[in-house]
């Protein structure tokens, strides 16, 4: 019999080994998968985690990719993280990134073609401030009218999208693009580009402030105290009012942080890798960060190598799809495994399995 | 007295800890027999293994002349075992009938089932209404309800958890002729307690526990109250020293103090009033329910009132929240431990945190300062005796009894002016509980002004000057405890809820 027996104090060796083990657990369930669909299982997985970075012939190309995809990512969960440490739950990232894209363009065009190195500056906070307003309606609402922020945050990415659609044909449409959706190319224009900074890494202006927010995130969570108020206020909610915690500005707080970071993150994609505001400019880094928010046990140093290995499980997925033959739902299901995994394997860093006899006979 | 059930050699041993070891005794017909131990000596793992709940490890048990090893509570039921538990399990947002048919196996038809609670009730001396509201009950009343949830089907033997610790002396009382009612009916009760004077009114015989291990039998009738608690501590006590030093200026005025409960079916506070002085201790007696922990959530600014309601030194601190009273020189320590006045995942580092934070300067401009937080966290540690491998360990890891001492110990750390504390010894050995006591006690010699709230009504003789008690909400006047006598507390903490009637006065 298989018994679970909850540990005195979290184990310290799970906490670190689990995301290892569900790694490992994944490239097994994984290969037993692309078996089954009568590929090479060995070959699929080295072309996942290994010939994104070091194939001769596809790693010049895809490794820059490893940083431009992982930014995001990580910038987008450290905030989320946040709020998920203090039980406030924001689904939404996907709209907040939307809406500081918008914002940041629509601050940049306003001022096309001006030549001016302010310029870029300027739609960094406009796009900051577009994902933190964004974030702060499902706030609002939760503290006002006790809804549910989950919903709320939820519902408003498909608001989002549609606003995107409607931008992206109507008023930041391209004037001279001849009628074809999206808006002008924010990276070619010098004053608005978001360019890579040492070539051949993928590093750019996203890129730093994803590693910025890890670090700040890092030193909130463990030397100040509002940090100390938020794990507080996830796991003891009565404990935190009863140590003065408001939990209506903790709300407020969470959303903003991380609204505002989906919304620089957007920027950083629209002014850069993406180029413009278009119909499909979002491709769901909203919704990945929360897997890797958890992937990272909400730490911010776990989330830097969570998003840097879900960037990988991308850029491997098209690789593997393009060099294989792959199927795409194949690839999504397997990262479907890898959150999985996560999840169940989570319990050793609480639990221990005890494998016992029948219990004694009395 | 013929022999009704005989525990042979029962030893049952968790990780870590051995609950019970080698325990044997045997209770007859009709006897009341009392096991007796402090908190954490066995007493629960013992009666859950007769009800069925645990599995002994080694050992039998003996009903009727016939092997006994029920494997779940249903089956010691069907061979006449019943058992009240000290928490109720009871749905509050259904009607008495129907919270006593989801305890049957095969209930019978509603009407049917309210004809027998009430035939049952009356005959026992405890009057309920199979109609009325859970939620709208008292804990005695709720009490009733388990007790003739057991009663209609005529058990044997029946098992009571701490029963009294709801119930006000004069409900015990009425309690205790429906106990010796049954008893003289041939229902044997094992009844589980530390309230020695309770023990020694009603059982026959008593079996005292310590650590698992059975220490002591004995008639309690024959022996003295403290005879019987050295026997179960294993040590001698000291009661704690009361300050004569004359009282000081107002602490803490608290003036028509109404504020709504924040807990489901909890009690609203009702136009509360009374003065503190520095250097005196405020005793606040009730049965549970009552509005004790409404009344410890608007003192420590959890819930808030409306200005005027609560002075702190002079200040009106009515509408502030905790951390304002905090900086008022206000410290609080709540009832419930884990997850109310201690995070259960933190380390006791970080709990010290909670509420130190301000008093102990513990953080500036917003940066915690760790060192000095461990260092004060390693203090309490040290000062109240919490016996921990270490500052590091979650709050969930410590015994009850050693984190009510490290929370408590935390609160009187801070240099209070005021202290409000819910249940200081609630869950904590007698030694601790005597020293948490004394602690309490030299704040006050120290100047602070202490409320204590509690249902322990030794613990609020032994060390209140002053006493009131909660009654559905209201505070009842102030009086010195000097000269107060137990007829006249009962009537302070409520009456008996209407139980005198039954018994035929």
């Amino acid at each position: 019999m298989i018994r679970l027996e909850k540990r005195p104090s979290p184990s310290r060796f799970w906490q670190v080994a689990t995301p290892v083990l569900a790694v490992i657990l994944t490239m097994i369930a994984g290969g037993i998968m692309f078996a089954l669909l009568g590929k090479d299982p060995v070959a699929a997985i080295r072309t996942i985690f290994w010939d994104p970075l070091f194939h001769p012939q596809f790693a010049d190309y895809s490794r820059p990719q490893l940083l431009v995809k992982a930014g995001p990512l990580i910038l987008i969960a450290v905030g989320l993280s946040l709020g998920f440490r203090a039980g406030i739950w924001n689904i939404g990232a996907e709209g907040q990134y939307i809406m500081g894209a918008i914002c940041g363009a629509a601050a940049g065009l306003a001022l096309y073609p001006a030549d001016s190195r302010l310029i870029f500056p300027l739609m960094v906070i406009a796009g900051g401030l577009g994902g933190w307003a964004w974030g702060m309606i499902p706030a609002i609402l939760k503290t006002r009218f006790n809804t549910n922020e989950i919903l709320v945050s939820l519902l408003l990415v498909y608001v989002a999208q549609s606003l995107l659609a409607s931008m992206a044909l109507g008023r930041l449409r391209n004037p001279e693009g001849g009628g074809f959706p999206g808006s002008r190319n924010l990276s070619r224009w010098e004053s608005s580009a978001n360019p890579e900074l040492i070539a051949g890494t993928g590093m750019h202006w996203g890129v730093v402030a994803a590693f910025i927010a890890v670090i700040a995130a890092y030193i909130l969570l463990q030397r100040h105290i509002l940090g100390f108020q938020i794990k507080l206020a996830g796991q003891a909610p009565r404990a935190a009012r009863f140590a003065g915690v408001n939990p209506a500005r903790l709300v407020v707080l969470c959303l903003g942080i991380s609204g505002m970071l989906a919304g620089l993150a957007g920027l950083f994609e629209v002014t850069g890798p993406a180029g413009q505001i278009s119909i499909d400019f979002n491709s769901g880094y909203g919704f990945t960060a929360i897997i890797v928010a958890f992937l990272g046990r909400l730490n911010p140093l776990g989330i830097l190598l969570a998003g840097l290995l879900m960037a990988l499980t991308y850029i491997g997925g098209e690789l593997a799809q393009l060099m294989l033959g792959l199927p795409a739902a194949a690839i999504q299901a397997f990262q479907g495994m890898l959150l999985f995994f996560l999840l169940a394997v989570d319990l050793l860093s609480n639990y221990r399995i005890r494998i016992a006899g029948p219990a004694g006979v009395a | 007295m013929t022999e009704l059930l005989r525990l042979e050699g029962l030893t049952k041993a968790y990780p870590g800890v051995v609950a019970n070891s080698d325990v044997s005794f045997a209770i007859g017909t009709g006897e009341v027999h009392a096991l007796l131990g402090e908190n954490g000596a066995g007493k629960s793992t013992l009666v859950k293994m007769i009800y069925g709940l645990v599995k002994p490890d080694t050992g039998r048990m003996v009903l009727r002349g016939q092997p006994y090893a029920p494997d779940r509570p249903a089956e010691a039921r069907r061979q006449g075992v019943a058992m009240v538990f000290q928490h109720f399990s009871l749905f509050e947002a259904l009607d008495v009938a129907e919270n006593v048919a989801l305890g049957m196996e095969n209930p019978p038809p509603m009407r049917e089932l309210a004809a027998r609670i009430r035939a049952v009730s009356e005959e026992y001396g405890l009057p309920l209404d199979p109609d009325r509201m859970v939620g709208d009950l008292s804990a005695g009343e709720r009490q009733r309800v388990e007790i003739v949830r057991c009663l209609l089907q005529d058990p044997k033997l029946l098992i009571m958890d701490e029963p009294t610790s709801v119930l006000t002396p004069q409900e015990v009382e009425i309690l205790f002729r429906t106990l010796r009612q049954l008893s003289a009916e041939g229902t044997a009760i094992l009844y589980i307690s530390h309230k020695l004077e309770e023990i020694r009114a009603l059982c026959d015989e008593a079996t005292i526990l310590r650590r698992g291990k059975v220490v002591a039998t004995c008639t309690p009738r024959e022996r003295s109250a403290r005879e019987m608690a050295e026997l179960m501590v294993g040590a001698v006590l000291t009661p704690p020293a009361k300050s004569a030093k004359p009282k000081g200026e107002v602490a803490l005025e608290v003036r028509d103090l109404s504020a709504a409960s924040p807990i489901p079916f909890g009690t609203s506070l009702k136009q509360v009033n009374f003065t503190l002085r520095k250097g005196e201790v405020l005793g606040i007696a009730g049965v549970a329910g009552n509005g004790q922990d409404e009344l410890l959530l608007a003192l420590s600014g959890e819930l808030k009132s409306d200005p005027g309601m609560v002075r702190i030194a002079g200040r009106d601190m009515g509408a502030t929240g905790p951390q304002a009273r905090r900086a008022a020189g206000l410290v609080s320590a709540p009832e419930e431990r884990l997850g109310h006045a201690a995070a259960p995942d933190m380390s006791l580092v970080e709990n010290a945190l909670l509420s130190g934070a301000l008093r102990k300067g513990l953080v500036r401009n917003g940066f915690i300062d760790w060192a000095a937080t461990e260092d004060f966290a390693a203090g309490i540690v040290k000062d109240f005796d919490v016996r921990t491998p270490g500052t590091h360990v979650a709050a969930r890891a410590l015994s009850g009894g050693n984190l009510q001492k490290f929370v408590v110990g935390r609160e009187l750390s801070q240099s209070p002016e005021v202290i409000v504390i819910n249940q200081p010894t609630w869950g904590v050995d007698a030694a601790a509980a005597a020293a948490i006591r004394q602690a309490i006690l030299d704040r006050a010699e120290a100047g602070a002004a202490v409320v204590v709230i509690s249902q322990d009504l030794d613990e609020l003789l032994e060390i209140a000057d002053d006493f009131a008690a909660l009654n559905e909400g209201r505070l009842t006047p102030t009086r010195p405890v000097e000269g107060l006598g137990i007829e006249e507390i009962g009537l302070m903490m409520g009456g008996a809820h209407d139980m005198e009637v039954a018994h035929g006065h």
